[in-house]
């Protein structure tokens, strides 16, 4: 018996698939953080998603996962811009 | 009654998320350059993730469950277009730049 959580879990297992070739092939970086990020938010669903098939609260970890992958993604383009990441302002 | 409203509602959400987090996936992965790209994964994604989450809603599982949900959604309203947005701005500043007017082969070559 299939119910509407396994069709969502396919959908995002399938998307997860396909980010993960992208970031495998991508020709520029930007590609690559780009897919990431689609992996990591893909994964705070899953989380969710587990949680309802599972039973248990599992959304305090998808809630904290949503804000590491914003804050990595966002770190990870300051240290390609600054080539640091202890500036404030890039360099001249 | 109330119940198999909320049912359906919650087959219909979440297929449909299910959906277009499909095609957001397959958008990354078709389509020729990084802007394009990321026009699929932020458009996409964010319809497909409201979807999935407020689909989860309708299932029900308590109040705090239901509090917690709608907050990863505000905060995924909140940082994906940030992120989006950071991307477009670094790849700008890296001297990549939107083709635009002409026609692009695989992987933007």
């Amino acid at each position: 018996m299939i119910g509407p959580l396994d069709i969502a879990l396919i959908g995002i297992v399938g998307t997860m698939f396909l980010a993960l070739v992208r970031a495998l092939r991508g020709p520029t970086l930007y590609d690559r953080i780009l897919a990431v990020n689609l992996f990591g938010t893909k994964t705070v669903l899953i989380i969710a998603v587990l949680s309802y098939l599972d039973g248990r609260d599992w959304l305090d970890i998808a809630l904290v996962y949503a804000l590491i992958n914003f804050l990595a993604v966002i770190a990870v383009l300051k240290l390609m811009q600054n080539r640091t990441l202890s500036q404030a302002e890039p360099r001249e | 009654m109330i119940a198999l409203a909320f049912e359906v509602l919650a087959w219909v959400l979440l297929s449909v998320g299910a959906v277009f987090t499909l095609i957001g996936g397959i958008g990354v992965l078709r389509f020729p350059d990084v802007f394009t790209r990321m026009h699929a994964a932020s458009v996409c994604e964010t319809l497909g993730a409201f979807s999935i989450l407020l689909g989860l809603c309708c299932l029900g599982g308590g109040g705090i469950m239901i509090f917690k949900l709608l907050l990863i959604l505000l905060f995924l309203a909140l940082t994906n277009p940030t992120s989006a947005h950071a991307l477009a701005k670094a790849a700008l500043h890296d001297g990549l730049r939107p083709p635009v007017g002409t026609r692009l082969g695989k992987d933007g070559e």
